[in-house]
């Protein structure tokens, strides 16, 4: 099993292409989730504000 | 019927919904034919008789190399469908791209300098192959940072379309460039007219992994269109009632 590890000692090319290429996968996944999970807490925000402002008024 | 379809497609909303509801299915076929391709790329497919174990870099470099230029051609397309006919989706199918565009562009030049490292004995070399995909990998930087820098994202838009319409004169000249000037890089084993120039125990692992990359795109760019569908329509009644809904 190790000597599959070495890559025939390419291994310090190979593993580091394999890791990168994991690293922006999964950064490409999470980059979306978490700017459309920003922009929706960012509105909900501002619409308890604009409903407290809202009431205020009323009262 | 598909006239209908892409008439809906155009507005948000249901594109928010239909893009919900594709995203895992991309994402799980995405994933399947990953391990599919990885285990073939990795386990199966032999040694190359002069490169030995390095070339499996292969199974990253070359997919990501042929998104950087698929992902592009398809903003190029949207771009201009965005400036003639101004639909709103299209303008965000060519910004949703750019992020994953450029990262796949950058995974090619970066697995391509990995391989030329023990291969050709440098990192880089001012090649034309290289050279004209380092500068794909700028054009999509200028594309991220002019659609930042514009308030407006209908002007943002429009000014995003012309320069991926504009830059889309590279994608040929990267793929040719391999025919055109007397390059390092290898010229073409696949993607040409007559047959690969590759055993089918190697070809089957790499093409493979392209579907799989494909399918990630797919899943990718309609995440990413999701996200910018809430941004753009902040302010629409939908988007409003589907916050308050979560916020439940």
């Amino acid at each position: 099993m190790s000597e599959f590890f070495a890559m025939g000692g390419y291994a310090v090319y190979v593993w580091p292409s394999f890791i990168l290429a994991f690293i922006v996968l999964v950064a490409n996944v999470v980059a979306p989730l978490r700017q459309r999970k920003r922009a929706l807490t960012d509105i909900a925000r501002k619409l308890r504000r604009a409903r407290k402002v809202q009431n205020e008024s009323h009262t | 019927m598909i006239i209908r379809f892409f008439h809906q497609m155009g507005s948000p909303r249901y594109f928010y919904n239909v893009a919900g509801k594709l995203v895992p299915w991309f994402m799980v076929s995405f994933l399947i034919t990953l391990v599919f391709g990885l285990y073939y790329g990795l386990f199966v497919a032999p040694p190359d008789y002069q490169q030995g174990e390095s070339y499996r870099i292969m199974y990253i470099h070359v997919p990501s190399a042929w998104m950087s230029m698929f992902i592009y051609v398809v903003m190029a397309v949207s771009g201009l469908i965005s400036l003639v006919w101004r639909i709103k989706m299209t303008e965000i199918v060519v910004i949703s791209s750019a992020a994953v565009g450029a990262s796949f562009t950058f995974l090619a030049l970066a697995t391509g300098s990995l391989w030329g490292k023990p291969m050709w004995g440098t990192w880089w070399v001012w090649d034309a192959r290289l050279t004209s995909e380092l500068i794909l990998l700028f054009l999509y930087l200028g594309i991220i940072a002019l659609h930042s820098a514009i308030e407006d994202k209908r002007v943002a838009a429009r000014a995003v379309s012309i320069l991926a319409l504009v830059g889309v004169v590279n994608i040929p000249i990267i793929h040719y460039s391999v025919e055109w000037w007397n390059t390092l890089h290898q010229p073409a084993s696949v993607t040409k007219f007559d047959k690969p120039s590759m055993d089918i125990s190697m070809l089957i692992p790499l093409l493979t992994m392209a579907i799989s990359f494909k399918l990630y795109y797919g899943a990718v760019v309609l995440m990413r269109a999701r996200a910018e569908i809430v941004e753009r329509e902040r302010n629409s009644r939908w988007v409003q009632e589907m916050v308050e809904q979560e916020a439940k």
